[in-house]
């Protein structure tokens, strides 16, 4: 009788090519050992040079003292900090210009994505002007003609000046616009708390902390009386009216604390040669919001119209013939299906949006390209260390956010049998 | 009786639509004065496309042709217009467009970019229209190499010699398959097509160069800028990142582990860092990563990381498009016996590519815009132009008349390529009729 059994064959090296069960791995070792090969062969290229060029691999150049001004900052930093605190300071221009650029894009890019689907034709066939106009020409150059413009094209300090002045302030004489930047007042606290400082690097101002405590308090509060009017509505089927409560909940404590620091709005004006007080904004970091947010804002408003688009139709018409009124079929059953739609790409445009900040130093400010990646490097020379960092910076913001996005997409799966 | 009774004597033809409903009135009321909101709306688009016109119109066509300088432009159209009036200055795109779209490049040799550019349009035609001869795709497998020679110039025998290394790689597999394995084959045949470039490639062409002295004048690459610059970095950076992408997206899809995780490494590390980052590494720090001595040209430097950024990106897409493809696609291309080439190359990646052309597509009109950072590191693309034409005392304080002119070039072609790729959508469209 014959034996039925697999024959048992001996191992034999053609197995590792032609045998699929050996064959991922030989082609893994072959991957792995190439891999491995340009590493090291990298590595020793770069030891070797850098030796040639006489300087190790060494971080200790951030403990040395900067010795250059950065005009805009959010946190103390004078010419004598260290290049280690010149670069936290070019991170947070970093982060301040991205938050900024991401509110605005967002709202541009939600209203004009909603416009572009009105049946306006004129409207619609605008946004389409905008969309298409933004979208095809590059951010760099959105960015240099937003700064030219600003330069050449708006008043100069010695224009504010004088009996015969030929620029005037807005907003009731409070806001200036200028060539040089933006002033707009700022919150100033009579009896304020002092600040805070935090590990010794930098202070917070203990009245912001404040308001945002108080804020945050009244936000709750207002969020549980109007999960308490939702729980009658599901019992009695009658709705108490609680928005003015609400309200006060939110304003009426942020009013008394800021009656309590005698809070009062510093106003610049105009001294000498140049404006004091208020909040001076470079016209730099606004030729970079404004550009990079409208730039953004025209792909964002392609993934709106995208996700209001993908949500069928038969959903609108479920949702009237249930009897909902427009506006709470908008809220209760488009959006919640759009919003998962819309999220993801949204979220790598706001990645997008930070990416671009980087091209901060084309027009000079200060962010961690600027410090870090510009004055930092070529004054100490270490290029190495400096790009490595840098690269590193941005490598923690992006991977980040796609951690929380990973997290949001897992949350809003559609929960499938 | 019967006189009560009334039957119908003929049909009453109908009634037209009331006025307010039909033609252009109807329209409008439908589209442009459906509500109150709607009626706002038009009322202040409809204001605000006349402001635009109003001042731009007459700033556009009061304008100067021929001044030297800013001041001289204001000066002519004053004395043509009357005084008060600001028009636009062209006279500096008269003077510079040349610069603008050649850079430094030799007037007297401006052929041949121009050459170059249109053999680009013969050569892209049979791969953009599939309707042409399929003869032509030999041409687009030589471009390269020829586009290479007409803009840098030099010796016609350096491009010819490295075409020669793909001709040996050709040789050495068709003639060992025949008499080994075909594994063995590709083997040989890439190693010595890697041998025959690093060694011999040089040696032949000047060899030959030196018995037959045919060649262009040469041009440096300090002498390329403008949009010749952006367009070569752009198309390069293009047709490299295309492949690379797809192999990346296939190793990040494959189940060897070692080979999943380099990719996915790669491609989030690339993706995490912003574009100007890898371009500082292309022009302080790829001296540093290379064998001491190799200092090679900062044009190719900056397309081989602008090439790896976009191949990151590109994978991301082709992987979308894989993930969307259902999975019994893989499984039937299985059951068929195909291998994983022939069953990626066949089967797979035809439908995960055509679902992925908007991605696709976008992403090369990114690249392309992208090209404009080299200004930063100091190349003198259209942007870096700019600023230097603004640093000329002649045309300090211009704005306008310059970034609408780079603005219009890029938007010519990003345009033209996102119009393509709904036609090509389109045409794929095989579920619909």
């Amino acid at each position: 009788m014959a034996d039925r059994t697999q024959p048992k064959r001996s191992f034999t090296p053609g197995m590792l090519l032609y045998d699929t069960r050996y064959r991922a791995m030989t082609i893994q070792v072959v991957a792995i050992m190439c891999f491995m090969l340009l590493v090291s062969w990298l590595i020793s290229n770069t030891v070797q040079n850098l030796n040639a060029l006489g300087k190790g691999v060494s971080f200790g150049f951030l403990g040395q003292p900067a010795s250059y001004d950065i005009n805009q900052r959010l946190i103390e930093y004078t010419s004598r900090s260290t290049h280690l605190r010149a670069s936290v300071v070019g991170l947070l221009n970093t982060l301040l210009l991205a938050v900024m650029g991401c509110a605005l894009a967002t709202v541009v890019g939600v209203l004009v994505g909603v416009l572009r689907l009105s049946r306006n034709w004129i409207v619609a066939r605008l946004m389409t002007v905008y969309i298409e106009g933004f979208r095809n020409v590059p951010v760099l150059l959105w960015i240099v003609f937003a700064m030219a413009v600003l330069i050449d094209t708006l008043p100069k300090t010695s224009d504010f000046r004088g009996e015969n002045a030929t620029a005037s302030m807005y907003l009731g004489d409070t806001v200036a616009l200028t060539n040089r930047g933006l002033y707009i007042p700022e919150p100033l606290f009579m009896n304020g708390l002092g600040d805070l400082s935090v590990l010794g690097l930098f202070e917070i101002s203990l009245d912001l902390i404040a308001f945002l405590l108080v804020l945050g308090a009244g936000i709750w509060a207002a969020g549980r009386v109007k999960r308490r009017a939702d729980r009658m509505q599901e019992e009695t089927g009658t709705r108490p009216a609680t928005w003015h409560w609400r309200i006060l909940l939110i304003a009426g404590p942020v009013a008394a604390l800021l009656y309590v620091l005698g809070f009062t709005l510093g106003i610049p004006e105009l001294k000498g040669f140049n404006f004091r007080g208020g909040i001076y904004m470079r016209n730099s970091l606004i030729a970079l919001w404004l550009a990079l947010s409208l730039y953004t804002a025209a792909f964002i408003a392609e993934i709106v119209r995208a996700g209001i688009m993908a949500v069928s139709k038969g959903q609108t018409e479920a949702a009237y013939s249930l009897g909902l009124r427009p506006g709470r079929t908008m809220s209760l059953v488009i959006l919640p299906q759009a919003l998962r739609v819309i999220i993801p790409p949204l979220i790598s445009q706001y990645l997008n949006l930070t990416k671009n900040s980087s091209l901060a130093i084309a027009v000079g400010y200060m962010d961690v390209t600027g410090t870090l990646g510009g004055i930092t490097l070529n004054q100490t020379g270490r290029e190495l260390e400096s790009i490595l960092l840098l690269m590193a910076c941005y490598l923690a913001i992006s991977l980040s956010v796609s951690a929380v996005l990973n997290w949001y997409n897992d949350k809003v799966k559609l929960k499938e049998r | 009786m019967a006189e009560d009774v009334f039957v119908r004597s003929g049909i009453i033809a109908p009634k037209p639509p009331p006025i307010l409903e039909i033609g252009t009135i109807g329209w409008m009321r439908a589209n442009l004065f459906s509500g109150w909101l709607n009626s706002i709306l038009t009322v202040v688009s409809v204001l605000s496309i006349l402001f635009v016109a109003y001042e731009f119109l007459p700033w556009m066509i009061q304008s100067s042709w021929t001044a030297t300088s800013l001041n001289g432009c204001r000066e002519q159209i004053i004395e043509a217009y009357g005084e008060g009036t600001t028009g636009a200055c062209w006279a500096v795109i008269r003077e510079r467009y040349l610069q603008m779209l050649y850079g430094f490049y030799p007037a007297e040799l401006y052929w041949r970019p121009n050459l170059t550019f249109v053999l680009m349009v013969v050569a892209l035609s049979p791969i953009l229209f599939p309707r042409l001869p399929r003869r032509m795709l030999w041409f687009s497998a030589i471009y390269p190499f020829l586009a290479y020679w007409l803009l840098w110039g030099g010796s016609v025998w350096f491009p010819l010699s490295v075409v020669l290394g793909f001709v040996i790689g050709y040789l050495l597999i068709v003639g060992i398959s025949e008499r080994a394995n075909l594994l063995a084959a590709m083997i040989c045949g890439v190693l010595g097509t890697i041998l025959y470039w690093l060694f011999l490639a040089d040696p032949v062409a000047q060899v030959a160069q030196s018995m037959l002295p045919i060649g262009l004048v040469e041009v440096q690459s300090d002498r390329f800028g403008g949009f010749m610059l952006s367009t070569t970095i752009g198309v390069t950076g293009i047709a490299c990142s295309l492949p690379i992408g797809i192999l990346l997206a296939l190793g990040r899809r494959s189940d060897l582990l070692i080979v999943k995780a380099i990719c996915v490494g790669f491609i989030e590390f690339i993706r995490g860092v912003p574009l100007i980052t890898l371009l500082f590494v292309a022009s302080t720090l790829l001296n540093i990563f290379l064998p001491p001595g190799t200092n090679f040209d900062l044009i190719l430097r900056v397309v081989i990381m602008v090439t790896l950024f976009s191949s990151a990106y590109l994978a991301e897409v082709v992987r979308g498009g894989l993930a969307a493809l259902p999975v019994g696609q893989f499984e039937a291309a299985d059951a068929l016996g195909l291998d994983y080439w022939k069953s990626m190359r066949l089967i797979v990646l035809p439908q995960a590519l055509k679902i992925s052309i908007p991605g696709i597509v976008s992403t090369f009109i990114g690249l392309f815009k992208d090209t404009t950072l080299v200004s930063i590191i100091g190349l003198l693309d259209p942007v870096g132009l700019t600023n230097s034409i603004r640093a000329d005392a002649a045309w300090n304080g211009i704005v306008w008349e310059l970034y609408l002119f780079v603005a219009a070039l890029f938007f010519v072609f990003c345009f033209l390529m996102s119009r393509y790729s709904m036609h090509l959508e389109r045409r794929l469209q095989t579920d619909r009729h």
